[in-house]
């Protein structure tokens, strides 16, 4: 043995080795270095959310208070007017944020459980199981998926626990090839064979091996199947079939105030009330897919020229 | 293109300085090289890695990587400063006056087009050749190349041929422009050794043949020392030597080069034992129930003892590795542990008989969850199989990065903040983690340097003389065999050639098989290559 092996160290074998970062320094670290499209989407996000959850507290009036005249115009008691029930717009849009995003949220969380949890049994297993479940899921995704919605609906009535049901399973379809597909990569890892090997059980290996590592492009169809979600829900309640009245949402407003827009010649404000709920829907749709391209940038390993 | 005589000047880096960009700032790769390359001639790269071999070898075209940037210096090629030309001028030179060939070439060819056409593609799409002439001269490299079927292999799709032929029609695609300067990058370092041999005899026939200049970048001394005139070692960023290759070879000047030449003479003694604590009895095994890949394999692991399984990739070795640990159940045959047979699948095996087998894997990288730190890594074998808890575990933690020379510093970092030698030794803790009887070491060094796969041996026979544990070493590699094991076992094509005592094995009289084994095993000799064909040729 020379002399420079038996100096040789492992321990010193990388020379620079970076400080560890806690958690909130690495997202504060992050969070600082965003582009000004991300701290919009999340600002915008940020103040949905707040107002959703102190919908009672900002709210002028009560949810299905109708004790005022119809079709008000825009005034200092109803800033954006009354509709044809005589309940204020401000109030209807404020509760509608809590229900529309309530109920878009839960939807998406349970299609993530469901599609999510049989993908990744089905990228860990990949045999019959794989196949059953990926063919029958082939099936489902066959059918336009807002036709099988408003069947299922009318079948099971339109109760906002069916409207979650329904939907989440639809787009659990989406989110299980998804899972699958990231899925299968990580699987046939040595690590994940190291785990079997082991002895480890399926639920360990999904949760502690596999899932950690699918988590980015997870995150990033999360947001995106948020505003899906929230779309269909719209569409559904436009359609009279989504959220049912007297509970306020904004599809179901664009739809009870459709017809005012024919009367913008005449009262210009009166024609935009039809138009609140529907940029409601669309600003937090593109504040979402501001924060999700941004993540996806992020996380998809891309490195900037420097 | 090469009509100038071998000897003009082609290729002069001044001082040259590259830097990359990581942890929020620049830091220096190479920190002031010179190199200089005459037409037709070959320079050997070498070092460990990190040393920056492969961004040198890559600025020599004038290409960084992105996320690294030059920052000095001068690259003179044929009288054109590669460092300050612009984009465009580069991309005129790239693929026609000067190639490259990469070290996977499964990962570089596009799947989805014949050989053929990828090779002619940059020859045809500047002009230098019809497109007519431009195949026929392919297929005339194909056969220089000593490829097989050299007129139809072209038509074939790139999964369709085998890692060494991909690597050597790689190779006629860079010599299809006829180039000045080809950058060879490890172009053997993936292949075995009976492989490796046939592309490095036709890589040298058409450097020679065509008067190309090249450089040759390996970490592999001895595949240096048959294809390069001159040797570089690099270390750092930093030159450490450049010599002669004979002169390198007999009389390296710094202390760090000889350190690398002295790697290859580790040697453990063999010893013969009969107690058996694993063997494998008559097993056949197939995947799918389609394709048989086991014929009949009989092996017998004493305790406390090493035995390599030798073989060229596709041998059967890493499926015998399966068998072994209930991954793959086998068609027929057992495997007896400590005298008792183990249950032929995974599930049926339970928790104490999972600990005592253990595995080591060849790529650390891909054996570690990268969203797991060292301690969640080494501390879960713990927690499963000892249900050590909190403090306890976190000891016992420390005391095991301990045992493989490393400290509590590492308990909280990630795979990705460690070097490659170290990934193996926490992988390697992993395994000790479980107090395991047997630990299948599956490649665990290959995609290692030398001087660290050197550590890692002495590692695992330090770890074999404490604690009595028996290796079932999986290799291609000849010079880690010689250096670990007590028996061998020879395969082929699923079979067992022969198995027995290190010295008896690696001593003449051999089976044909094993004897072209060990004879392409590259030697530290500058005329090893040489006539080792001479003598496959007169036999």
């Amino acid at each position: 043995m020379t002399q420079t092996n038996q100096s040789y160290s492992a321990a010193a074998e990388v020379g620079q080795v970076k400080t560890r970062r806690t958690r909130a320094q690495r997202i504060w670290l992050t969070l600082k270095k965003a582009p000004p499209t991300a701290i919009a989407g999340m600002l915008i996000i940020t103040f949905y959310v707040v107002v959703a959850i102190l919908a009672p507290v900002i709210a002028p009036y009560g949810e299905a208070d109708s004790s005022f005249g119809s079709y008000l115009p825009w005034s200092a008691e109803h800033w954006f007017g009354t509709d044809q029930i005589g309940r204020d717009i401000l109030t209807r849009l404020i509760y509608g944020a809590r229900n529309t995003i309530g109920i878009a949220l839960a939807t998406t969380v349970l299609a993530f459980i469901i599609g999510g949890g049989l993908g990744l049994i089905a990228a860990i297993n990949r045999s019959y199981l794989d196949q059953f479940i990926s063919r029958g899921i082939d099936v489902f995704m066959a059918i336009p998926s807002l036709i099988f919605a408003l069947m299922l609906l009318s079948i099971f009535g339109s109760s906002a626990i069916s409207l979650i049901i329904i939907i989440a399973l639809l787009d659990s379809t989406r989110v299980f090839r998804l899972t699958r597909a990231v899925a299968v990569n990580v699987a046939v890892m040595d690590y994940v064979e190291a785990a079997r090997l082991r002895g480890e059980r399926l639920g360990w290996v999904m949760r502690r091996e596999i899932l950690p590592n699918i988590l980015p492009p997870l995150v990033a169809e999360f947001g995106l199947r948020f505003c899906f979600v929230f779309l269909t829900i719209a569409a559904l309640s436009f359609l009279g079939v989504g959220i049912q009245p007297p509970t306020a949402d904004w599809g179901t407003m664009v739809r009870e105030t459709a017809n005012l827009i024919q009367f913008a010649q005449f009262d210009l404000k009166a024609g935009l009330t039809p138009l609140l709920p529907a940029a409601c829907i669309a600003i937090l749709t593109v504040a979402v897919n501001f924060v999700v391209d941004w993540f996806l940038h992020k996380t998809s390993g891309i490195r900037d020229e420097h | 293109m090469n009509t100038d005589p071998k000897g003009t000047p082609l290729l002069e880096m001044r001082d040259i300085r590259i830097e990359g960009y990581a942890d929020e700032k620049w830091n220096p790769i190479i920190k002031g090289v010179d190199l200089t390359l005459h037409r037709g001639e070959v320079l050997g790269l070498i070092g460990e890695s990190g040393a920056g071999k492969s961004t040198l070898g890559k600025a020599a075209m004038g290409y960084v990587q992105p996320g690294c940037r030059i920052t000095g210096g001068s690259i003179l090629f044929d009288g054109i400063d590669l460092a300050k030309a612009k984009e465009s001028q580069k991309r005129k030179l790239w693929g026609t006056r000067m190639t490259y060939v990469a070290q996977s070439a499964a990962a570089s060819f596009n799947p989805a087009h014949r050989l053929i056409d990828q090779t002619v593609g940059a020859t045809v799409r500047e002009g230098l050749k019809s497109d007519a002439e431009a195949r026929q001269d392919a297929r005339t490299l194909f056969k220089a190349l000593t490829l097989p079927n050299p007129d139809t292999i072209g038509d074939r799709y790139p999964h369709q041929v085998s890692g060494g032929q991909l690597q050597r029609v790689m190779t006629a695609m860079a010599m299809s422009p006829r180039p000045d300067l080809i950058i060879f990058d490890e172009p053997t370092t993936a292949l075995d050794v009976t492989t490796q041999v046939e592309v490095l005899m036709s890589m040298r026939k058409i450097v020679e043949e065509f008067n190309t200049a090249a450089i040759y970048i390996t970490h592999d001394l001895a595949v240096v020392a048959q294809m390069a005139d001159t040797i570089k070692v690099l270390r750092y960023g930093e030159e450490v030597e450049e010599a002669e290759t004979r002169a390198m070879l007999d009389h390296p000047r710094e202390d760090y080069t000889k350190s690398l030449w002295s790697v290859r003479s580790l040697r453990k003694p063999a010893e013969k034992s009969e107690d058996i604590v694993l063997s494998i009895d008559t097993v056949d095994a197939a995947y799918g129930n389609k394709v048989q890949v086991l014929h009949d394999v009989n092996i017998r692991l004493p305790r406390g003892k090493t035995v390599a399984i030798v073989g060229e990739s596709g041998s059967g070795k890493s499926t015998t590795a399966k068998v072994i640990t209930g991954l793959l159940p086998p068609m027929k045959g057992q495997v007896t542990f400590n005298g008792d047979p183990l249950p032929p699948t995974l599930a049926g095996r339970n928790k104490d008989q999972l600990r005592r087998i253990q595995m080591i894997y060849q790529m650390a990288d891909t054996a570690m969850n990268p969203r797991q730190t060292v301690g969640e890594i080494i501390g879960r074998p713990l927690e499963f199989y000892h249900g050590l808890k909190g403090k306890a575990l976190e000891t016992r933690v420390v005391e095991l990065l301990e045992q493989i020379e490393l400290d509590a510093s590492f308990y909280d970092r990630l795979p990705s903040e460690l070097s490659g030698g170290q990934k193996q030794r926490i992988c390697i803790a992993r395994a000790l983690a479980a107090d395991p009887e047997v630990i299948i070491c599956d490649e665990v060094t290959s995609a290692l340097d030398q001087i660290v796969q050197e550590g890692i041996l002495r590692l695992l026979m330090k770890l074999q003389e404490d604690k009595g544990i028996s290796y079932l070493f999986i290799t291609h590699d000849i010079a880690t065999v010689e250096a670990i094991s007590d028996e061998i076992v020879v395969m082929f094509q699923g079979k067992v050639v022969e198995q027995g005592i290190k010295d008896d094995i690696l001593s003449p009289p051999h089976p044909a098989y094993t004897e072209l084994l060990l004879s392409s095993v590259p030697e530290m000799d500058p005329d090893w290559l040489t006539k080792l064909l001479e003598s496959r040729a007169t036999a």
